[in-house]
C-alpha cells in the first residue's frame, strides 16, 4: 500500500468532520484565535419548554471562558460516540454513562478530583455506574427513575387493589382488561426494552455482582420473566399504541389503566388527572423479591480530544459542583427531576408531598442503577432474549443460558481490556 | 489540442472522482481495514485480531438470523413488487385516455420518502390500537384490534413491511416496464394476430414477456439490491429508544446497532459489512451471469 498511515487518518478525520457539519451543524467551537479560552457544551434535547433556554443562561454566566451550548435534537447517543472520534466534537457533554467503551478507550476525561469533598452529597446509586476503578468519568446532572402509574378510579371500578407482587400485577392487568381498555401498558414492544433488568432486581437477583460476575443465573430469573409472558400471552398489555412507554398520552387517553412510564411524566399525569391516580414501585416477586424502580442520571463528562482539558474540567466543577442554585433550578424549575445532590433532594419543596414524594421515596429506597459492566452488547443479548419469551414464548430457562454465556464473555471481555 | 481535452475531462470528471473516491473508496477500504482490528470506540485501532471479527460475525446467531429475515422479505418483497408493476404497466400501457394521469398517479409514491411512509403506516394505518385505520375497517367486521408490529404469532409485522415498500416502489418498476413495453414493436402483435394467436394470455406469454425479457432481468436484479440494502422502513417501523426486537431484523439494521448506536463495536460491524458486501456481490454476478444480463434478449 502506497498511502501512509498519517495520510490515513487525516483522510479520515477530514471524512469524521464531513459527516458532523454535514448534520447542517457548527460545532460551537468558533475560530479559537481571539483571546479567553472557548468551549464547547452539548446537551441533548430536553422535551421540557425553558430547559434550553436555562443551559444557554448558565453558560453565559461563567465567565473565565466563553461557553458554547449545542442543544442536539436527534439520536444523541451515535452523534455524541461519532464526534468523540474527531477533533471537533464537544469539550464538555451529558452523556447517558460514560459507557465502559468510552471509559476504556479513553475518550473521556477523569473527574474524581472535581468531586473533592463532595462527593458524600453525590446519590450513591447513579454515581456508581459513572466510577470505574475508583475514578469518576461523569459528574451526575439529575436523577431520573421510572414506575408505575395507575388509575384509582378504573382500579377501583374493577375491584382491584394496587398491586404489591408481580403475581398481583399479572391479575389486576388481566382484570383491567376489556375490549377497550388494556390492563397494562408496558411499551409498544411489550417490555422488553424498557423494563429490561427491572424483573430480575424485582426477584432479588441483579445484572452484574459486585465482583463483576453475571447476576441473574438462577431460577428466580426464570420465574419472574414468564410473569412478563403470561402478562402478553393473557392479552393484558396495550400494544401498538401511538405513543411509546416514554410519554403518558397512552394512559391520560384511557387506552390503558396501568402504564410504565418515568418521573418526567408526573406534572402532565399530575394537570390531566388531579387526584385519580398514583404511582407504584414494579412489584417484587413474591417468595425472595422485592420492589423495585430504576434510577439513571445524565452526567456532565469532558472528551479526552478537547483541546482546553483543563479549563473544561473547571467549566463542569463550576457548574455541576459549585452552582447549586442552578442545578436546582435545572432539576425542578422545567421538568421533573430528582437532583443529584441528596442536600438539594432533601429541601426541594416540590418533591415532599404526594406521588412526587413517593417518587422520591422508591428511588432512595428501592432505585437500581444499569452496573457500567452491562454492556450494549450484553444488552441487546438480554432484550432480545427477553422479547422472544415475552412475544413468542420461549422456554425462560433455555434463553436465560444463552444470555448468561454470552455476558460472561463480555465480562471477560471488558476486564482484559482493562 | 489533445492536452486541452485531457484538462477538461479532469475538469469535469475530477470532482465527481475526488468525491466518489473519498465518500466512497476510503471508507470502504478503511472499513475493510477495520474489520481485522478489536476497534471498539475507535476508527485508528491498533490491536490486531486477524479474522477474529469475522468468525465471531459467523458464529453469531443474531446475525445469521438477520440473513435469514433479509432471505425470508427478499422471498416476499421481489415476486410481489414485479407482478405488481407489471401488471400496472399493462394496465396503463392499455389506458386510451389519461395515460399520462394514471401514469402519474401510480409513480407519486415513489417521490415519497421512506421514512415518512414508514411513520404513516406505524403511527396511523397501522397502529395497533381500537382507532388505527386498518383496526377501525376491522372493527366493521367486529373484529379484535391487531397490534400489527408487535404480533409475532402470527408475524403481521411483515404486512406492514411489506405493503410499505411495495407502495413506494411498485410505481417506480411500473415505469421501467412501460419504457420496456413501449418499446416492442406493434408489428409483432399484428403478426401474431394474423397467425390467430388470440388477445390475453397467449399474446402475452408468447410476445410480450419474451420481448420484456431485459428490463424484467434489470427490474430483479435492482430489486434484489434494493432488499439487501433494506434499512429504512425497518428501523422507523420497529425501533424505539431502548433499540429494535429480534424479530424483522435485517442485517443492515442489527450491523448498525452493533457498529454505531451504543456499541461502537466498528471492527466487528466492519466485518458484518464485508460480509454482507461479498454476499451482494456473488448474488448480483451469479443472478446476471444466469438470467444472461447484457446480452440481447430481442433477437
Amino acid at each position: 500500500m502506497t498511502i501512509s498511515r498519517r495520510t490515513l487518518l487525516g483522510a479520515g478525520a477530514g471524512i469524521g468532520v464531513g459527516v458532523v457539519s454535514g448534520c447542517g451543524s457548527n460545532t460551537g467551537r468558533g475560530g479559537g484565535s481571539s483571546g479567553g479560552v472557548r468551549l464547547a457544551q452539548w446537551y441533548h434535547q430536553y422535551g421540557e419548554a425553558g430547559t434550553e433556554q436555562a443551559v444557554k443562561r448558565y453558560a453565559a454566566a461563567y465567565t473565565k471562558a466563553r461557553v458554547t451550548v449545542q442543544w442536539r435534537p436527534g439520536n444523541y447517543d451515535q452523534q455524541t460516540a461519532a464526534a468523540l472520534l474527531t477533533d471537533s466534537g464537544p469539550d464538555v457533554f451529558e452523556v447517558n454513562g460514560p459507557s465502559l467503551d468510552q471509559i476504556q478507550g479513553g475518550q473521556v476525561e477523569d473527574l474524581t478530583a472535581l468531586l473533592d469533598g463532595v462527593k458524600g452529597d453525590f446519590n450513591p446509586a447513579v454515581l456508581a455506574p459513572k466510577t470505574y476503578q475508583g475514578k469518576v468519568y461523569g459528574i451526575p446532572q439529575t436523577v431520573d427513575m421510572q414506575m408505575l402509574y395507575y388509575r384509582k378510579s378504573m382500579l377501583r371500578d374493577a375491584g382491584v387493589e394496587p398491586p404489591r407482587t408481580l403475581d398481583e400485577l399479572v391479575d389486576a392487568a388481566k382484570k383491567l382488561s376489556n375490549s377497550k381498555v388494556k390492563g397494562l401498558f408496558l411499551g409498544n414492544d411489550g417490555g422488553a426494552g424498557v423494563l429490561g433488568g427491572t424483573p430480575l432486581y424485582a426477584a432479588g437477583l441483579q445484572l452484574v455482582t459486585q465482583d463483576g460476575k453475571v447476576g441473574f443465573d438462577d431460577p428466580a430469573a426464570a420465574r419472574a420473566l414468564g410473569k412478563l409472558r403470561e402478562l402478553y400471552a393473557g392479552k393484558a398489555l396495550l400494544l401498538g399504541a401511538p405513543t411509546d412507554w416514554s410519554d403518558p398520552s397512552a394512559f391520560l387517553q384511557g387506552l390503558t389503566a396501568m402504564q410504565w412510564s418515568g418521573l418526567w411524566a408526573l406534572p402532565q399525569v399530575q394537570k390531566e388527572l388531579g387526584d385519580d391516580f398514583g404511582v407504584l414501585p414494579f412489584p417484587g416477586e413474591e417468595t425472595q423479591g422485592k420492589p423495585t424502580v430504576p434510577v439513571g442520571a445524565y452526567g456532565a463528562a469532558v472528551s479526552a480530544r478537547s483541546r482546553h482539558k483543563e479549563a473544561a474540567r473547571e467549566y463542569v466543577k463550576w457548574l455541576w459542583v459549585e452552582r447549586t442554585d442552578y442545578q436546582e433550578d435545572f432539576a425542578l424549575g422545567y421538568g421533573f427531576h430528582i437532583p443529584a445532590r441528596i442536600s438539594l433532594a432533601k429541601k426541594a419543596g416540590k418533591l415532599r408531598t404526594g406521588a412526587a414524594a413517593d417518587a422520591v421515596r422508591f428511588a432512595t429506597e428501592h432505585g437500581y442503577a444499569q452496573p457500567l459492566l452491562w454492556t450494549p452488547a450484553s444488552q441487546t443479548a438480554y432484550q432480545d432474549a427477553l422479547s422472544r419469551i415475552i412475544k413468542d414464548g420461549a422456554n425462560p430457562e433455555s434463553e436465560l443460558r444463552g444470555v448468561v454465556r454470552k455476558v460472561s464473555a463480555e465480562l471477560d471481555r471488558v476486564k482484559h481490556t482493562s | 489540442m489533445r492536452r486541452r481535452r485531457a484538462l477538461w475531462f479532469w475538469v469535469f470528471v475530477g470532482p465527481f472522482a475526488a468525491g466518489l473516491a473519498l465518500f466512497t473508496y476510503v471508507p470502504l477500504l478503511w472499513s475493510v481495514g477495520l474489520s481485522f482490528f478489536d476497534a471498539h470506540n475507535t476508527v485508528t485501532p491498533t490491536d490486531f485480531v486477524g479474522l477474529d471479527n469475522y468468525t465471531a460475525m459467523l458464529k453469531d446467531g443474531a446475525f445469521t438470523g438477520s440473513l435469514r429475515t433479509f432471505l425470508l422479505f427478499t422471498a416476499f418483497i421481489v415476486p410481489v413488487t414485479f407482478a405488481l408493476s407489471l401488471a400496472l404497466a399493462l394496465m396503463v400501457n392499455r389506458v386510451r385516455r389519461a395515460q399520462a394521469f394514471f401514469r402519474s398517479v401510480f409513480f407519486l409514491p415513489a417521490a415519497c420518502s421512506y421514512v415518512v411512509a414508514a411513520l404513516i403506516w406505524k403511527m396511523s394505518i397501522f397502529n395497533g390500537v381500537r382507532f388505527g385505520l386498518a383496526n377501525t375497517v376491522l372493527g366493521w367486521f367486529g373484529t379484535d384490534p391487531v397490534a400489527w408490529l408487535s404480533t409475532t404469532h402470527p408475524p403481521w409485522y411483515w404486512l406492514v413491511i411489506v405493503t410499505v415498500r411495495l407502495w413506494l416502489q411498485a410505481g417506480f418498476y411500473m415505469i421501467l416496464f412501460l419504457a420496456g413495453l413501449q418499446r416492442i414493436d406493434p408489428v409483432l402483435y399484428e403478426a401474431a394476430a394474423v397467425d390467430g394467436a388470440r388477445p390475453g394470455w397467449t399474446v402475452l406469454r408468447h410476445i410480450t414477456l419474451p420481448q420484456l425479457r431485459a428490463t424484467s432481468v434489470a427490474v430483479v436484479l435492482l430489486l434484489v439490491i434494493n432488499a439487501f440494502q433494506a434499512f429504512d422502513e425497518f428501523y422507523n417501523l420497529l425501533s424505539d429508544a431502548r433499540g429494535y426486537p429480534p424479530y424483522a431484523r435485517p442485517p443492515l439494521v442489527y450491523l448498525y446497532y452493533t457498529a454505531l448506536g451504543q456499541g461502537q463495536n466498528l471492527g466487528l460491524g466492519s466485518a458484518g459489512a464485508v460480509i454482507l458486501a461479498l454476499i451482494i456481490a456473488i448474488v448480483t454476478v451469479g443472478q446476471a451471469r444466469w438470467l444472461k444480463l447484457g446480452k440481447s434478449g430481442e433477437e
